[in-house]
């Protein structure tokens, strides 16, 4: 990729049910369409049911890689839930990291049995704004319901990808994907929520 | 996901996609298989061909009559695939040892087992290595490193078969199945094959001895086949200070950690694709060009023992083996890129670091303290929550402390976080009830606690059966609760034996589970999870009883598979601040633990998540002070 890492590591993450797959694959066919060789990793199953979820993406000009990110290793960090982006920061995190998350958090089941409080939301941005390079915090899931439907929330955060101009993915791109792979029902909707996220990050200063 | 929209001969495919598109290419007749994760894509990849390009696609009851199955379609000359998990693979093994003695006959059919481990248990019970079962059933053993090499893997395993007369095994695992990658398409075709059966495969104890001795000698032919592979690559310099040797998610690994030390002029990787029978003489060809080597796979040390056994039989002397037996490569979970890139520079003494130091100490001060687990919990308006909480509360009633015996799927969620953990036994399929038949007898011996098995409505026509017969016919002393939730919900709501469809979605005789527990002697109660004052009664009656095998149905479709059809919230759930006592109670969130319930901590109160919420109404139920109050919602 020229100005860009090879391989460029990309993780979408979030909480299982809300949509990572789905865009971490519309990410894969748009590079794979512009001549990248992208391998997804993916975790489903029971990991679906409440918990943890994310996908990794390796893109390379060059051959095709593994599925697993290194440790410290990941580009862009893309996070449906805020705390979901520390977790993955921890991890694959490193000073140079771009982030990109959902400001609505999703208590864990600990939370809900009172037996640990979830941080403010403003400690979670702070420390991810402080651990990368550039943040960005969207209210995607806000955004969505706004739209009429909570369920959209990750291709709010699909646009806000696009928008931070950290990938090279332009809005066209995306919205031919998304019009290639949404069930023609929904197109309306989800181009309206991918617009919508391109708004809040394009020209915005990062955190 | 829609890919049918674009019809290029190229498409981006999950691993388990590719292995299907591959039979579909190869010509498969026949496959078949039970769900299990990370397996089950393969099976519903290959649905939407089944009319048109006239494949039998069957979701079987369990993994042992699923091989069965494809077996005689390949004893009648057809190609046949058979497609589970790890653990599924031990239930199909009586089978496929004998089936590997008789071999597929004479009429040119082809038969592949594919089998897709769980490294790491990233959704299983145990992370197995499923390479040993292959040497153990005398099967030949092929294992990808990549997704377009499984592609080309597949239709090499079915030619294998039908040269060989014998099925091949290819092992999947994690990491190849639920990766994507962009895949070459080529045509789906299919052989016009007359099926017909003859006696050539039979098979009668007094031939086990000449039966083995012929299969030894056609592992004996597959090996030399394997020496010539072109599947198995070496890449790197001639001499190089260290060769790693891979197969399996091993060699992406391995390329990373090249890359990650700068040693691709010092380091050369070799991978193998054909696992049983081992190559020796090809890899004794490589060993040759170095002392060193390192060993990356996952799980056990199945290459690494492979190799050693190839070096003494070489009888070399000073060459150095690296790998889980020296304590180089962890002796369990995934193989890793950093598993690998640590390994090799500590052996090569060649620094190496994931990370910065710097920026590990700000994590740790920063994110660490901010960072809380995120158990696995049922969804919301599961029915299971409202089971486990009937359950409960009626063996605390019954205050004889009830034993509980698990079993594998959704409800299996009961021990994680936001579960009751009241099940104390988690095995394999059916094992709840195979235990509790087991206990059921121990009342002589002075046993007093009742004994309750629980399974799921899948699980129960997969294993549950036989160990129920056995309970009877023993006259132990169990109760055995199924979930039915009419799917098998936890890999993917795979139609069962009590659905009434079959795998292609279409109607299908449904085996009333209640019927058949009675025909084997079972006395039988149904009852709703949601009505839950109802359910509590029902189970303290049942323990009361204590004798006989009685079976209680817990009926209740699935709610995602409920809310996907109606897309319909049966009753809008609200708090009522003024009744909730807050902080002092917390019985919903504390106990019932339903993710559409949270605590709003600036209130202290419950409060509804409407994004989540399915609207079952069951919380209203558990509510002691009636706060929370359900508005059916008209249709």
């Amino acid at each position: 990729m020229k100005n860009w890492p090879e391989p460029f590591n990309l993780v979408v993450c979030g909480v299982g049910g809300q949509g990572n797959i789905l865009i971490s694959r519309i990410i894969g066919r748009i590079l794979t369409a512009q001549g990248y060789t992208v391998s997804i990793g993916e975790t489903f199953g029971a990991a679906q049911r409440g918990g943890s979820v994310f996908s990794s993406l390796r893109i390379s000009e060059e051959r095709l890689y593994g599925p697993l990110i290194p440790e410290g290793q990941a580009n862009v960090i893309l996070s449906l839930e805020p705390m979901e982006a520390l977790r993955q920061m921890k991890f694959l995190g490193n000073p140079q990291v771009r982030v990109l998350s959902n400001t609505k958090i999703v208590q864990p089941a600990d939370v809900l049995t009172g037996k640990v409080t979830y941080p403010g939301i403003d400690k979670l941005k702070s420390a991810i704004a402080h651990l990368s390079k550039h943040a960005w915090f969207v209210p995607a899931t806000d955004i969505a319901l706004d739209l009429g439907s909570a369920i959209v929330t990750n291709i709010v955060m699909l646009g806000a990808l696009v928008g931070s101009k950290t990938m090279p993915i332009s809005l066209k791109q995306a919205e031919d994907e998304v019009r290639a792979t949404i069930p023609d029902a929904q197109i309306e909707l989800n181009l309206e929520a991918l617009n919508r996220g391109y708004q809040t990050t394009l020209g915005a200063d990062a955190a | 996901m829609n890919d049918e929209k674009s019809q290029h001969a190229t498409r981006f495919l999950l691993g388990n996609e590719a292995l299907a598109r591959a039979a579909l290419e190869a010509g498969i007749h026949f496959v078949s298989g039970y769900p299990g994760t990370p397996s089950s894509e393969i099976i519903r990849t290959i649905v939407p061909y089944a009319e048109k390009s006239n494949v039998h696609v069957e979701w079987s009851v369990n993994e042992k009559v699923a091989c069965e199955g494809a077996a005689a379609a390949a004893f009648a000359g057809l190609r046949s695939l058979a497609a589970m998990k790890n653990a599924g693979l031990s239930v199909a093994l009586d089978f496929l040892t004998h089936l590997s003695m008789t071999g597929l006959g004479a009429n040119n059919g082809s038969m592949v087992v594919v089998v897709c481990d769980d490294p790491d248990g990233h959704s299983s019970g145990d992370e197995t290595d499923s390479r040993w079962l292959s040497r153990f059933s005398y099967a030949p053993l092929l294992e990808p490193s990549s997704i377009p090499e499984a592609k080309q893997l597949i239709r090499w395993a079915f030619d294998l078969s039908a040269e060989f007369d014998c099925h091949v095994m290819l092992r999947s695992y994690t990491r190849l199945s639920h990766a994507s990658t962009l895949i070459d398409l080529e045509e789906i075709t299919q052989q016009d094959v007359q099926p017909q059966t003859d006696s050539s495969v039979s098979i009668s104890p007094y031939l086990a001895r000449p039966k083995h001795a012929a299969v030894l000698k056609r592992l004996e032919r597959i090996r030399e086949r394997f020496e010539d592979s072109s599947f198995n690559t070496y890449e790197g310099p001639d001499r190089p200070q260290c060769i790693i040797i891979c197969g399996g998610s091993g060699y992406l690994c391995a390329r990373d950690a090249v890359d990650a030390l700068s040693v691709d002029q010092s380091v050369g990787i070799l991978k193998l694709a054909t696992l049983w029978p081992f190559p020796k003489k090809w890899v004794a060809e490589h060993l040759a060009r170095s002392d060193r080597f390192l060993i990356a796979e996952e799980v056990d040390p199945y290459i690494e023992i492979h190799v050693k056994e190839t070096i003494v039989d070489a009888g070399w002397n000073g060459k150095l083996i690296f790998g889980k037996e020296s304590d180089h490569i962890p002796a369990y979970g995934e193989i890793t890129p950093d598993r690998v890139s640590a390994a090799l520079s500590e052996i090569l003494d060649v620094k190496y670091s994931g990370g910065s130091a710097e920026y590990d100490r700000q994590i740790a001060v920063e994110a660490d303290p901010l960072i809380i687990g995120r158990g696995l919990a049922w969804c919301p308006g599961c029915p299971h929550r409202a089971t486990f909480w009937a359950l409960e509360k009626a063996i605390k009633q019954d205050r004889r402390n009830a034993y509980l015996t698990g079993d594998i799927g959704c409800y299996t969620l009961d021990v994680f976080p936001g579960g009751k953990s009241l099940q104390n036994l988690l095995h394999a399929m059916g094992s709840g009830a195979g235990l509790a038949a087991g206990l059921g007898q121990l009342g002589r011996f002075g046993y007093k606690q009742p004994v309750v098995a629980v399974c799921g409505d899948s699980t129960f026509f997969h294993g549950s059966i036989p160990a129920l017969i056995n309970a009877v016919t023993n006259k132990s002393n169990l109760i055995q609760v199924v979930l039915d939730n009419r799917a098998t919900a936890m890999t993917g709501f795979q139609p069962h034996p009590g659905t009434g469809t079959n795998a292609l979605g279409q109607p299908a005789p449904k085996i009333e589970m209640e019927d058949l527990c009675r025909a084997l002697g079972c006395r039988v109660t149904v009852a709703d999870p949601f009505d839950i004052r109802s359910s509590i009664r029902t189970i303290r009656h049942l323990l009361k009883e204590d004798t006989g095998v009685r079976v209680l149905i817990m009926r209740r479709a699935c709610e995602l598979v409920r809310m996907r059809e109606e897309n319909f919230k049966p009753v809008t759930v609200s708090v009522d601040n003024e009744k909730c006592k807050g902080d002092e109670c917390r019985i919903c969130t504390s106990e019932f633990r339903c993710p559409g319930l949270v605590w709003d901590d600036l209130e202290g109160y419950a409060t509804i998540r409407e994004d989540i919420c399915s609207g079952c109404g069951v919380c209203a139920d558990i509510c002691p002070f009636n706060a929370i109050v359900n508005e059916e919602v008209a249709r």
